[in-house]
């Protein structure tokens, strides 16, 4: 695995790859009439995407030829403020302990983030994995502990393998408030909407781990767009995009390739979907930037209601104001890219978030900032 | 959170295995990929192992890279 993963960074092969890619982008470009000059645009749709692309410095390096834009594809930025201040409302429950993934805690929602409700004294505690706030809930019996239940189709089936803990081990004061959502409804709501104007997408690698190809083939079969399921290396990235260039081109059909077999099989994985299945169903859900989308979310089946924490402790949440000069919705839909937003690196930076997509470390924001892509 | 790291199983034991993450020794449940031997890769995310990896395929893509490069 070490020498795999070495030999998909080395410089020389990308170096050559980003020529050909190039190359084939400007005869085309020189070629059309009309729309010349133009770059394609590629929309990736997965965190760890936007991270590596700007790491690696894979943005600059293709702009010009290849527009690489970031779409919403970092869970913590999606999750709509509503979602935010209703965690932020469990901190007011007496006893409650709030489980949460790290990189939710400083997302800040109308009146404080979960950092600085902790700092005034709440018990929210950073957990690893969803299981880890079961074993909390068998260590602290007489308190309710909710597991805020955040991401994509790669960490619901850890929270429904945790309710099935949960479950199995009689824990009764576990409790998720779940917010998982789901990636091919968002890019279909994207292309349905008509204004992301993409000629091909980087689908993500780790989903995909999950959902297999048939959960991106609707991508070539209905809208006739290329997408290539990537990895996260280098290499892995500029293999993917030189087929949905290709494709883009005509120079190969268009269809779904799978670019990351390594980790993706066809069929994905059938044991996390049945698992997911089993204490979830498909929800309409609410996006930060996209609105409410169908069947983009998961909310636990009836039958597992008793974990829900949204069902045990309601909580009357004001609709909250829109954020103030704030353009996180506007760079979910890959309308504008970070520094086109006038907080950015300004009044909003890493140390002084104010918007989500600059809090999480897969945020566009953050990955802009970080490595200093202001193109 | 959305990051996923590929881990190599050191030991299995029901449907927890110990995997090594860059020199670091974690638990990990194995529930959704069993079965695993000690020796494979697996892609571990938020405490759970998604995936096995599949090292001909893995030669596979580097092949196919060579061979851009050797058409390139």
């Amino acid at each position: 695995m070490p020498e795999i993963t070495a030999r998909l960074r080395d410089g020389d092969a990308g170096r050559r790859y980003i020529e050909r890619i190039r190359a084939k982008v400007a005869a085309w470009q020189a070629r059309a009439s009309g729309g010349a000059g133009r770059p394609l645009r590629l929309m990736e749709v997965c965190g760890t995407h936007t991270v590596a692309i700007s790491r690696s410095g894979l943005r600059s390096l293709l702009a010009g030829a290849v527009d690489l834009v970031s779409g919403p594809g970092c869970p913590v930025c999606v999750t709509a403020d509503v979602e935010i201040d209703r965690m932020l409302a469990y901190c007011d429950l007496p006893g409650a302990i709030v489980a949460s993934y790290g990189d939710l805690l400083r997302v800040p929602g109308s009146a404080a983030s979960l950092a600085e409700r902790r700092a005034a004294g709440a018990d929210v505690r950073v957990v690893y994995s969803a299981m880890d706030a079961v074993s909390l809930a068998g260590r602290e019996p007489g308190r309710p502990v909710i597991f805020l239940g955040i991401g994509f189709e790669t960490t619901a089936p850890a929270t429904a393998l945790a309710l099935l803990a949960a479950g199995e081990a009689g824990v009764r004061n576990f409790y998720v408030h779940a917010v998982h959502k789901l990636t091919p409804p968002a890019m279909r709501a994207l292309l349905d909407s008509g204004g992301a104007q993409i000629d091909g997408f980087l689908c993500p690698g780790h989903v995909s781990t999950v959902l297999g190809e048939a959960g991106f083939r609707f991508l070539a079969e209905e809208f006739g767009l290329p997408a290539a399921i990537a990895g996260f290396e280098p290499l892995d990235i500029l293999v993917a995009v030189d087929y949905l260039v290709d494709a883009a081109l005509g120079l190969q059909a268009v269809r779904l390739e799978n670019t990351y077999g390594r980790w993706v099989r066809p069929e994905g994985n059938l044991k996390a979907r049945e698992v997911m299945d089993r204490f979830f169903e498909p929800c309409d859900a609410r996006w930060r930037g996209l609105g409410v989308i169908p069947g983009s979310g998961l909310a636990l089946r009836e039958a597992h209601r008793s974990f829900d924490a949204a069902v045990a402790f309601p909580a009357n949440v004001p609709e909250p104001r829109p954020r103030k000069g704030c353009r996180c919705g506007g760079v979910l839909r890959g309308e504008i890219k970070p520094p086109e937003c006038v907080l950015f690196g300004r009044a909003c930076t890493p140390e002084r978030p104010q918007g989500p997509c600059m809090v999480s470390g897969e945020g566009a924001c953050a990955a802009y900032y970080r490595y200093s892509q202001a193109e | 959170m959305c990051l996923a790291v590929p881990a190599r199983v050191a030991s299995v034991d029901g449907n927890l295995a110990m995997v090594e993450i860059q020199g670091n020794r974690r638990k990990v449940d194995v529930t959704l990929v069993s079965p695993v031997e000690p020796g494979q890769y697996v892609l571990v995310h938020a405490g759970i192992a998604l995936q096995v990896l599949d090292e001909e395929e893995a030669e596979e893509t580097l092949r196919l890279i060579a061979e851009a490069m050797g058409h390139a």
